[in-house]
């Protein structure tokens, strides 16, 4: 139940998929704008980062780890995310057109989204169960979604803010995201 | 200036500066932040993408017309992944001290919108000689950028250099550099450099330009 624990803790504050695995960059600067819009690329990205970990889990150590083709783990690993993001986004159009309304736009980006890729292929590298893996996917979700929605908060500041005028756009909110990342820091007490 | 030169040699240099794809274009944010704690790290990271980006730039440039429209990413992606675990057993077998220190960031050049950007914007439509060497130029850019951080970060952060010991700076190691707080600062005051030297407006919009999917963030590039 320790382990649980950790591992929860470890993969929403002290080490965040962004702020300290830099993972997800493009979204975390992309889409932070708005709050809302944080918040619906954070859900999308917890959702298909679960189901990802559900279905790759079982093919690395039912069908490549018994026939030896571990290496084949990259290749198979992001063609299941691609088709199943393809697969969510087409069964949220035909099935429940207002959940797709909100997350639909968020969906095929999430394809070449490192934090999805990254967690599937940490779980087996980690060793963890399969109860585990899903722990760790819900919780890496959940800490992108965190990061995300405090950032868009964040930028709405910023936008007010009287920045040089080298500094306007991406560095300022790189220099930002700096700030938060250091906040996160604070957690590292939380696992020993 | 440019007009002079031949098409070729302009391909091979715009990726180098004027459109350099971390500082300039702003793709492939992830490797340059979690790598660079070290200049060699910095190299190895940029060698290995620009020889998937070469790989993959070739590949999909002589498919290219083969390939269906409809399919085109999952094609993209297979290729891309298949000299992503290329260049991971090469590493493995040649180089493992540089295979450990890149860990799962070497899987994760499968995901780098880089490689993906210039598969859709570059190699799709033209030929393969060109894609070639579009490829050598933005993976020379991609070195010299994580080369760049790599020094800064490793110089100021452990007070060493390429390993060797710089005299007053290792006494003092300001670690924060080395933290990935410290990735974001030293990118962001490098992208300001760029700004200042470049003496333009610096870019508003965040680059996922070469995103395949740019459009569906509201950033529609200059792909589709």
């Amino acid at each position: 139940m320790k382990t649980i624990l950790a591992i929860m803790l470890s993969a929403m504050l002290t080490d965040n998929f962004v702020l300290s695995k830099f993972m997800g960059i493009c979204p975390f600067l992309g889409v932070s704008k708005k709050l809302d819009s944080a918040a619906g690329m954070g859900v999308a990205v917890t959702f298909v980062m679960i189901c990802a970990t559900i279905v790759t889990y079982p093919i690395h150590h039912e069908i490549l780890v018994p026939n030896g083709l571990e290496y084949f783990d990259t290749v198979v690993f992001i063609l299941v995310i691609a088709l199943f993001v393809q697969l969510v986004e087409n069964f949220l159009k035909k099935c429940v057109p207002s959940l797709y309304s909100s997350l639909g736009v968020y969906l095929p980006l999430i394809t070449t989204n490192c934090a999805v890729l990254g967690v599937t292929v940490l779980n087996i590298d980690n060793n963890y169960t399969f109860f585990q893996s899903i722990i760790n996917a819900l919780f890496g979700g959940l800490g992108f979604m965190i990061v995300l929605v405090i950032f868009s908060g964040v930028r709405k500041k910023l936008e007010y803010a009287d920045i040089p005028e080298t500094f306007k756009g991406v560095p300022a909110t790189l220099i930002a995201a700096s700030i938060v990342s250091i906040s996160f820091m604070g957690f590292a007490g939380l696992i020993k | 200036m440019a007009d002079k030169k031949t098409p070729l040699v302009k391909e091979l240099t715009k990726g180098i500066i004027k459109e350099n794809p971390t500082l300039v274009m702003l793709l492939g944010m992830c490797p340059t932040l979690a790598v660079t704690t070290q200049a060699m790290n910095g190299i190895g990271m940029g060698l290995a993408t620009t020889f998937v980006l070469l790989g993959s730039n070739i590949v999909i440039s002589a498919l290219r017309k083969v390939i269906p429209d409809k399919v085109r990413i999952p094609a993209f992606i297979v290729i891309i992944a298949s000299f992503v675990t290329l260049i991971g057993f090469l590493l493995e077998g040649f180089v493992p001290s540089l295979y450990d220190s890149l860990g799962i960031y070497l899987t994760l050049i499968t995901v780098n919108c880089i490689i993906f950007g210039r598969a859709e914007m570059f190699a799709s439509k033209n030929g393969i000689l060109a894609s070639a060497f579009d490829a050598i130029g933005m993976g020379a850019g991609f070195t010299l950028a994580l080369f760049l951080m790599g020094s800064v970060r490793e110089i100021i952060g452990a007070g060493q250099w390429m390993g060797i010991k710089l005299p007053v700076l290792s006494e003092n190691p300001m670690l924060f550099f080395i933290m990935p707080a410290g990735g974001f600062f030293t990118l962001g005051m490098i992208i300001a450099a760029v700004n200042k030297l470049k003496n333009k407006k610096p870019p508003q919009e965040l680059g996922c330009g070469g995103c395949p999917n740019a459009k569906n963030c509201g950033k529609e590039g200059d792909c589709h």
